[in-house]
């Protein structure tokens, strides 16, 4: 099976299913000749040709619209925000059409776009090129919202992503690009969508999380091992809908529950999780439900130090992890 | 070189167990045969375990406040010196290491109480009562994980049931044995309120006494006996006898005498319950109870049938001295069959005493006291006393225990200075 990073496996599943069907094109900034400013577009130009990998303007909000109207006209566009920073002037047309259209219309029409962008800090990307934007969208029914953490679900996430019939946002961290690496198989593979994952079982405490967070809770995990405390991690991999069965077995398979985000902390989606606990699990909870996320502050800083504070990373999992474990 | 297993010696007849209340070594400590390595304590006694080689203590095994059956390996030595150098003291500190984090645990006790969602469920699912389980939380917090253990390991019983049965009790009384303690209801402490730990001597106290009030169905019985004659007659020989012998000629001892002459000739007395059967004992073995600040002990004046008002004497204040010094052995607490005890010298004049489990009997003797009584029509200034029968009603009944009391008072008013020596 080959070894494939987080940004090779998006590649190799718009790859795939351009190839699979014809109706799947791809539209974003630089995505075309450059590739991508990250390369995750890197070849599809020159395999596919300019009719599907199409340079758009610098106008989020038309690479969202030309991509739902394409969708609702019977194609299978996967848009490309270059940053997940620069969504805000596509929110209009995301939320207000694109969520909507099947609801308004009666189920009338469709709407089978992926819009795909990187999101995440820890690149010194500061403010515009490092936020976490999801719960923007967590609570728009209509939508759904997929967040990947290693290159196995990215790449059969993203081929669910685009066959799925409703629109889907898929957000990617940047920072896990080129950082991780994991075995990918070659075979066309889909991964199902509204389904969380367990990373790693446990029994002391529960840790819920996604996105590159479920890498520093497994980074944490193994150190903690050593101690004893055994950790049971689940990677939610879709944010919304949230997988609300498994949240409710993780929480009750220990009762102690710790729930992690980069995102900031107040209305982040965790929040939404720990609802869910609090209304499914109190008898078996043992312990307050927990959060670590990033500090209520506008966005990531620039200065290093600033951003380290701001950054969740394995020192704040491993120790947020160890008092729950203590309790 | 070679290494030497240290089990629990059997400390006593019908001991079974014993909880290590200090060790005496540490990890790396020489010690020679027969010192003393650990202070153990029985239900009966308190003891100090000997080395049975000479050597190098290598590892312990049991804790301190861990409970051993008798036979169970509580440390191993290495029987020859030159064991290695450089590792004593590493394990040296880690057992120092560990006997802090273990002081720390037991220090904060703040969250014992605060009991989690899941805990309550599953203790009330499980019949468990939490205030018999030691958390492992923060703060002595039960976690959720405390309670999967207690049901796993399927010693739920056990949290409800703490009384230590030796082996023989547990034959003779195998309903009983199984019977749990009652549940303690929870108190609540206000602040500046003290919160004493139950421990040692007092927790085996309490379970004795619950053990007999429980089991034991207990009736009482009160005779006035006139001792004006026992006492002019003792007064008249104490500074004498005191100055011959070196301790007191107490009127404690006289009582003792004459208690033992008349369990002599009223044996059901002298007996115990054993479910099926009741158990006469040949020899008269009585048990006196002593006081030592928070503690209580009974140890036994063995043949007290055969002894001289002196030689009764002399075993209270021997093994009086020794209980209030600690050196009281396991041999000196053993083979008690019938229970006299002294209230008297707190200056009580009726009380009902709680049956030494599992004797028949126990008799009060209470305050000597002068009063007026009728004597052929006449007031006379008397020397009286009470002495107070608890009798188990399942072995005996009110017409022995008065014909016992009758005989026990006939002998005491008898005593003078005519027919009675000492010696």
């Amino acid at each position: 099976m080959p070894v494939m990073s987080y940004i090779q496996a998006v590649t190799t599943a718009l790859k795939e299913e351009m190839q699979r069907d014809e109706k799947v094109f791809v539209l974003g900034e630089d995505v075309g000749k450059k590739g991508g400013v990250f390369r995750a577009t890197d070849g599809l130009y020159d395999e596919f040709g300019e009719y599907r990998v199409l340079d758009t303007p610098l106008a989020e909000s038309a690479i969202a619209g030309v991509g739902i109207g394409a969708a609702m006209y019977g194609m299978r566009p996967v848009a490309e925000m270059q940053f997940a920073d620069f969504i805000m002037p596509a929110v209009n047309q995301i939320i207000s059409e694109a969520s909507r259209i099947r609801y308004r219309s009666n189920n009338d029409w469709d709407c089978p776009i992926t819009i795909r962008a990187p999101y995440g800090g820890g690149v010194h990307g500061a403010l515009y090129h490092s936020q976490s934007v999801e719960a923007v969208f967590a609570n728009q029914p209509g939508l759904k919202i997929v967040m990947p953490s290693t290159p196995y679900d990215v790449k059969g996430l993203l081929k669910a992503a685009i066959r799925d019939n409703d629109p889907v946002l898929f957000f990617e961290h940047k920072r896990a690009y080129r950082l991780l690496k994991g075995d990918v198989p070659e075979d066309d593979y889909v991964l199902p969508i509204g389904k969380a994952d367990v990373k790693r079982e446990g029994s002391d405490i529960t840790i819920i999380t996604y996105g590159l967070c479920v890498h520093f809770a497994l980074q944490a995990a193994e150190k903690l091992a050593e101690e004893g405390i055994d950790a049971h991690i689940l990677d939610l991999r879709t944010i919304y809908p949230l997988d609300r069965e498994a949240i409710i077995e993780a929480a009750k398979k220990t009762g102690k529950v710790l729930l992690i985000t980069e995102d900031n902390k107040e209305g982040s989606i965790i929040g939404e999780v720990a609802a869910i606990i609090a209304e499914n699990c109190l008898f078996d909870l043992d312990a307050p439900v927990q959060r670590l996320a990033g500090p209520n502050i506008p966005a990531m800083p620039y200065a290093p130090t600033m951003e380290k504070y701001f950054m969740v990373n394995p020192d704040k999992v491993e120790k947020a992890m160890r008092e729950l474990a203590e309790f | 070189m070679a290494t030497e297993k240290i089990n629990m010696p059997q400390l006593g007849e019908s001991v079974t167990e014993g909880t290590i209340s200090s060790w005496l070594v540490g990890i790396g400590d020489k010690v020679n045969k027969y010192d003393p390595i650990a202070e153990v304590m029985t239900d009966k006694v308190n003891a100090e375990v000997p080395s049975s080689f000479t050597g190098v203590i290598k590892e312990l095994i049991a804790q301190e406040g861990d409970t051993i059956e008798v036979g169970e390996l509580m440390c191993y030595i290495d029987t020859e010196g030159g064991v290695g150098e450089e590792k004593t003291p590493v394990s040296d500190e880690k057992v120092e290491v560990e006997e802090k984090t273990e002081d720390n645990a037991n220090a904060d006790q703040s969250m014992k109480k605060r009991y989690s969602p899941a805990v309550l469920r599953m203790a009330q699912e499980n019949d468990i009562d939490l205030v018999q389980v030691d958390g492992t939380g923060k703060g002595g917090r039960i976690t959720r994980k405390d309670i999967e253990k207690i049901i796993a390991s399927g010693e739920v019983q056990k949290a409800n049931d703490k009384i230590p049965a030796s082996e023989d009790k547990k034959q003779q009384e195998p309903e009983s044995a199984k019977k749990p303690s009652p549940q303690v209801s929870q108190q609540t402490t206000q602040s500046g309120d003290i919160e004493i730990p139950v421990t040692g001597v007092r927790k085996v106290i309490a379970q004795n006494m619950v053990r007999s009030k429980q089991e034991i169905p207990h009736a009482w019985m009160t005779v006035e006996v006139d001792v004006t004659d026992l006492v002019n007659y003792r007064n008249s020989v104490k500074n004498e006898f005191k100055q011959k012998e070196g301790f007191s000629l107490t009127f404690f001892a006289f009582f003792v005498k004459a208690v033992a002459q008349a369990l002599k000739e009223f044996p059901q007395l002298n007996s115990a319950w054993a479910g099926d059967k009741i158990i006469q004992k040949k020899d008269i073995n009585l048990s006196i109870a002593v006081a030592k600040d928070q503690e209580l002990f009974v140890p036994v004046i063995k043949h007290a049938d055969e002894k001289s008002i002196k030689g009764i004497a002399k075993d209270i204040y021997e093994l009086a001295s020794k209980a209030r010094s600690g050196k009281l052995t396991s041999e000196d607490m053993q083979g008690g069959t019938f229970t006299v005890n002294n209230t008297g010298s707190f200056g009580s004049i009726h009380s009902m005493g709680v049956i030494n489990y599992p004797q028949a009997a126990i008799l009060q003797i209470e305050s000597i006291v002068k009063r007026p009584m009728i004597i052929n029509d006449m007031f006379a200034a008397r020397d009286m006393v009470n002495l107070s029968l608890s009798l188990d009603h399942r072995i005996l009944d009110g017409l022995v225990c008065g014909q016992f009391l009758a005989r026990v008072k006939e002998i005491l008013e008898n005593i003078n200075k005519d027919n009675t020596n000492v010696y």
